[in-house]
């Protein structure tokens, strides 16, 4: 199968990853679609990988589900305390650092 | 011998240190210390000069150096002492008569209780001028240039209490700062020309360095000269010192401080002599202060701003002198030296007449105290005949030197200048005949004073009188003897050096042109004051008598030269300051308030909306890179 079809996969998911994160008000659904758009970045980096012959690429996306792992650990934690505290995972409501 | 010299200036500085330290036990004994330790300056200054006396003409000279006072590298400033006959003479004249101005300061500062202090000023005042005329460099010369500067000023504001006495005394500093910045900047310019200031290299190498040098540190040299000396331009602080106790004003006036101008002309002679230029623009000075001193003394009635102009007037004959180049230097230091007799015998009698008078200071007030006060009528007399040049007397011999002098100058500038000299004896001749026809002869006008105290005049006690005395002696017998077989020409020709100018009129025809004057003067003013009654209240004058009055509107120049000058020049500053330089800064932080109130509004507090421009800026790093690769 042509890899180039790969590409095409990934940057539809970042593109329905960007409009995700532009569009939805939930912070949850938010971060799910910044996910996507991580993962849409790993499949590219490993499709390149592949088009290439040499692993750059794979270790890449190694580094980026660590990064991406680390990133839902603190993200999680934050919206689910200001879950906690205002009751709503609203990004718009989130506005209180704005003077 | 050589040790001796510095004794002569740390004597008198041991003086002021005891007496300015000392306390209050001092009080009753200090008036005798500061004058014995005077004396005692005197004393040694009389050794030297019997030592000098007995050596020859060129080895007259003694030098010393003391230590090194600022070695750094190639750089040497060292506190060194030089006395050859210029010296020998300015040490007998300050110390002699700086004694019996402490003398007489016993008797006259009798009743004031800060007397130890005054005693101490004066002692100061004395060793700041001996550390002036024994220096064997600039640099020295201007510690005791800058030491006469302080003393000055303590002392004419002696009496601070007084807001006219703290005013004179801020003026004279302030007048002689400007002066003093003309000593630096030609102590300067010799260090860069000659690489020392050393009195020796500096005048011997001044042939070699070219003439516009020696012409700019002439006239800075000259702008030193006028502010101590009390030369038009810089002569309005010395009718204002005036508010001094009186035995200061004969001090400033006969023995130090105002005589330092002419001893650096003439010791600075070698660097005048290169620079014609420099040499005209002294003897300018010396005949407009001269004739410019001698109409303000005309105008007054304080006897002792009378005096002052008088003295303004002096210098300028001696500045004058010392302008003309060798053929001048030896007369304008004889007619300081009986300068310093004839107005120190003035000032001293002017105080006496005060003492008796409840200091009163307007001689409309005084008349008719020849009878009251002996002693200071005979020994004022005396100095009055000395002062106007009447034949046989000091004065006679040292101012027709002068007159003589300026004539041999040559040329029309010779006429000029020898004119003026006239002119300026023949003033001269008046307004001393006035003062003494005010004081001293007519009808009693005197007044009570504010107390309602009618005056008993009484002559002075005799710590008082006896140096009047010695000083009338001076005053009639110095120039006599100066002159004998040319005897002060000869003493100082090794230093100041002698040429004969080409006079076209003969010394006969001089003093007789100077005789002429002289009567016409003494004629004028007693047909004014001796003939007809004198008003207590003085009229009011032609446009002339109320301009000398005014110091001829010299404090009016100022004012509006340099006072409002200043003010106009400090405001200006003030406005380019508020508009220009502030109005960048402040422009400035307005614009980047601005910008950033108005950047401040992309930050609404939607998340969201920072995403989009996170997005937004992504693409076009893209797009950029993309497009930057394409082409």
């Amino acid at each position: 199968m042509n890899p180039v079809n790969y590409l095409y996969l990934a940057a539809l998911l970042f593109t329905i990853g960007a409009a995700g994160v532009l569009i939805r008000r939930n912070a949850i659904v938010i971060f799910m679609c910044i996910e996507l758009m991580l993962n849409a970045c790993n499949l590219a980096f490993v499709t390149f990988s592949r088009m290439h012959g040499n692993l750059d690429g794979q270790i890449i996306a190694f580094f980026t589900m660590v990064v991406a792992a680390a990133e839902v650990v603190i993200g999680l934690a934050i919206i689910v305390t200001i879950f906690r505290s205002r009751h709503s995972a609203s990004v718009d409501d989130a506005g209180l650092l704005k003077l | 011998m050589e040790n001796l010299i510095g004794l002569l200036v740390l004597v008198p500085l041991l003086g002021a240190g005891v007496l300015l330290c000392g306390g209050r036990r001092l009080d009753s004994s200090a008036p005798w210390i500061g004058t014995l330790l005077a004396a005692l300056s005197f004393v040694i200054g009389a050794v030297l000069f019997a030592g000098m006396l007995g050596r020859d003409g060129e080895d007259r000279e003694l030098g010393t150096t003391v230590f090194s006072w600022v070695p750094v590298g190639d750089f040497r400033a060292d506190v060194g002492f030089q006395l050859d006959q210029l010296s020998m003479t300015f040490v007998l004249l300050i110390t002699g008569v700086g004694s019996l101005i402490h003398l007489y300061s016993i008797g006259y500062m009798a009743h004031d209780e800060r007397r130890r202090r005054f005693f101490g000023y004066l002692n100061l005042f004395l060793a700041a001028m001996l550390l002036l005329v024994v220096a064997d460099n600039y640099l020295l010369l201007y510690v005791g240039w800058e030491g006469v500067g302080l003393a000055s000023y303590l002392l004419i504001g002696f009496w601070q209490h007084k807001p006219s006495a703290a005013t004179a005394a801020k003026k004279a500093f302030l007048v002689n700062r400007v002066g003093d910045v003309g000593l630096s900047i030609a102590i300067m310019l010799m260090f860069t020309t000659f690489g020392t200031f050393a009195f020796g290299p500096v005048l011997e190498g001044a042939d070699r360095a070219g003439e516009g040098k020696l012409t700019a540190i002439g006239l800075v040299l000259l702008l030193a000269a006028c502010g101590k000396s009390a030369q038009v331009p810089l002569q309005s602080w010395l009718g204002d010192a005036m508010e001094g106790p009186t035995p200061v004003s004969a001090l400033i006036h006969a023995a130090t401080m105002v005589t330092a101008g002419v001893y650096l002309i003439t010791r600075s002679g070698a660097i005048f002599d290169g620079a014609p230029d420099a040499q005209t623009a002294v003897v300018t000075v010396g005949a407009v202060t001269l004739l410019f001193g001698a109409i303000v003394g005309c105008a007054k009635d304080d006897i002792k701003k009378a005096l002052a102009g008088s003295t303004m007037s002096q210098i300028g004959y001696m500045i004058l002198a010392a302008g003309l180049g060798p053929i001048g230097y030896a007369f304008a230091i004889m007619h300081l030296v009986t300068h310093g007799f004839f107005k120190a015998g003035l000032f001293l009698g002017a105080g006496s007449v005060m003492h008796g008078m409840n200091d009163e200071v307007d001689m409309r007030r005084y008349g008719g105290l020849r009878s009251y006060m002996p002693v200071t009528f005979v020994t004022f007399g005396l100095g009055y005949l000395a002062i106007i040049g009447f034949p046989g007397l000091s004065g006679f011999f040292s101012k027709d030197k002068i007159i003589e002098a300026a004539f041999a100058k040559g040329g029309t500038e010779g006429w000029i200048l020898g004119g003026t000299a006239l002119l300026g004896a023949a003033i001269t001749a008046y307004y001393m005949t006035r003062v003494m026809i005010l004081t001293f002869f007519g009808e009693k006008r005197w007044q009570p004073d504010a107390a309602g105290e009618p005056p008993h005049p009484h002559e002075s006690p005799r710590t008082m009188t006896v140096p009047m005395i010695v000083l009338a002696f001076g005053s009639v017998f110095a120039g006599g003897l100066f002159s004998l077989n040319d005897a002060f020409l000869n003493w100082l020709e090794p230093v100041t050096g002698h040429a004969e100018g080409h006079s076209p009129v003969t010394a006969v025809q001089v003093t007789a042109a100077t005789m002429v004057v002289l009567f016409v003067g003494v004629a004028l003013a007693w047909a004014q004051y001796g003939r007809a009654p004198v008003p207590v209240t003085a009229p009011r004058g032609n446009v002339l008598v109320r301009a000398a009055r005014r110091d001829l509107l010299q404090d009016d120049v100022n004012h509006i030269v340099l006072v409002r000058g200043g003010e106009h020049l400090t405001r200006s500053l003030v406005y380019l300051d508020h508009t220009v330089v502030d109005g960048v800064v402040n422009g400035t932080a307005a614009s980047v308030g601005g910008l950033s109130g108005r950047m401040r509004r992309l930050q609404n507090g939607f998340a969201r909306s920072y995403a989009v421009s996170m997005f937004g800026g992504a693409a076009v790093l893209v797009a950029a890179t993309l497009l930057m690769r394409a082409v």
